[in-house]
């Protein structure tokens, strides 16, 4: 704190308001803000609505801790902020630098006010520049939790995605898996399946693992589990799309498949699927 | 081409980063097809148990090159409970879990040379190489 126990930044804050919101906005305007991300006039509101409130919470005295009530104000704006600019696609820096580039013309102004008394100068810029980290940390927490929850959406959105089980032919359903196997998927693929067959009374439903890069011991159990479960439900299951390796893999594993039905390919699954509800493909003379 | 890679195992996305990891290392020593895929599900058995069993650990992946011969370790370290019995714990459908038992056998039937040492109460180390 200054002298006399009291900042004086307050005062400055608000005796210069207008002259600080021209010189930070200069000062950001020089270091290039994202003209295709963001309108002039809405930095122009931004700025002001920060300074405003800025000016307010630092008034109450606080310098030390963003994280009180009086602060609470400054927080959400950072963080609406921070949002809308990490929905934008702007990087962790540009973000930071909304609060950062504060710094020059705050200190430009307690230079001008200050100036005479060194120690003073000294203690506000100090406690000035820490106020202003943690704000700026402060958009840096937000962008990154902003980010979390896009990726924490994407995964939900995968793993319904990732399921469909789709109707061939009259009785016959296929289900294509598409990356790892893990427990959460087998989950919810064992669901969407089941659903499926009661919904569609189909007698066959084939799992094609095309897509499975690796099929070690947990991925086999999860594919009986699957076959066990749609049996018992009255459906007969195929598995498709073993390749090679898969199938040489599989043996040296150990792991015993030998009571499911498998097929190299889901062509060759989906004919005998076809067999065995009791249709026959028959070719006639080509139309094309 | 890098040499070697820990990676640490402490979830199951972990054991999806192993797999891609030692995969990569397995293309870039020109492994077959059919060796890349044996070294990869050992790699996801052993990180799997790593996780479960040992409660996480890391993994060492070298590329080993002797001459002409080229190759690929693997060493899974944890601080778990340790496995008590190793024989039975390679015994073909012997799980403490709720797996199919096949795991650890079946790993040592994919590589060509498989090393365990484990202490109660200390925690395991395997190591596996597949040469190509």
């Amino acid at each position: 704190m200054s002298l006399n126990g009291q900042s004086k930044i307050p005062q400055i804050l608000k005796n210069h308001e207008a002259e600080v919101l021209a010189d930070w906005l200069g000062e950001q305007m020089a270091a290039g803000i994202r003209k295709d991300l963001l309108k002039e006039i809405e930095l122009r509101e931004e700025c002001r609505e920060f300074l405003e409130l800025f000016t307010d919470a630092i008034q109450q005295g606080n310098l030390t801790n963003i994280q009180s009530t009086e602060w609470r104000s400054v927080r959400e704006m950072l963080t609406s902020v921070s949002r809308t600019r990490t929905q934008k696609g702007f990087t962790p820096t540009e973000t930071a630098n909304f609060v950062f580039s504060f710094k020059q013309p705050l200190f430009k102004r307690l230079r001008q006010e200050l100036g005479q008394n060194g120690e003073a100068l000294v203690e506000e810029i100090l406690s000035a520049s820490n106020l202003i980290d943690k704000l700026g940390l402060w958009t840096t927490e937000i962008y990154q939790k902003t980010r979390e929850e896009v990726i924490l959406r994407q995964q939900e959105e995968l793993m319904e995605l990732s399921t469909p089980v789709v109707k061939l032919w009259e009785g016959i359903l296929a289900l294509p898996i598409i990356g790892t196997l893990d427990s959460a998927r087998t989950q919810i693929m064992m669901e969407s399946l089941l659903e499926m067959i009661v919904q569609t009374g189909s007698q066959v439903a084939i799992i094609d693992i095309t897509g499975v890069p690796t099929v070690d011991t947990l991925t086999a159990q999860h594919l009986l589990k699957t076959v066990t479960a749609a049996r018992l439900m009255g459906a007969d299951c195929i598995i498709s799309g073993i390749r090679p390796q898969i199938a040489q893999t599989i043996v040296y594993l150990g792991v015993d498949l030998a009571d499911i039905t498998t097929k190299a390919s889901l062509a060759d699954a989906f004919v005998l699927a076809l067999k065995r509800s009791g249709f026959a493909i028959a070719r006639s003379k080509p139309t094309i | 081409m890098q040499k070697n890679e820990i990676i640490s195992i402490n979830s199951s996305s972990d054991v999806v980063l192993v797999r891609q990891a030692v995969r990569q290392f397995a293309v870039e020593l020109a492994f077959s097809l059919i060796n890349q895929t044996k070294i990869v599900t050992g790699a996801s058995e052993l990180a799997r148990n790593t996780l479960e069993h040992g409660g996480g650990g890391t993994v060492n992946i070298e590329a080993l090159d002797r001459g002409t011969r080229r190759g690929l370790r693997l060493t899974f370290e944890d601080s778990g409970p340790g496995i008590p019995d190793i024989e039975l714990a390679l015994k073909d459908g012997f799980t403490t879990g709720n797996g199919l038992g096949m795991g650890l056998s079946g790993t040592k039937r994919l590589v060509n040379e498989f090393e365990i040492v484990s202490r109660v109460g200390e925690g395991t180390r395997i190591t596996i190489t597949k040469w190509k």
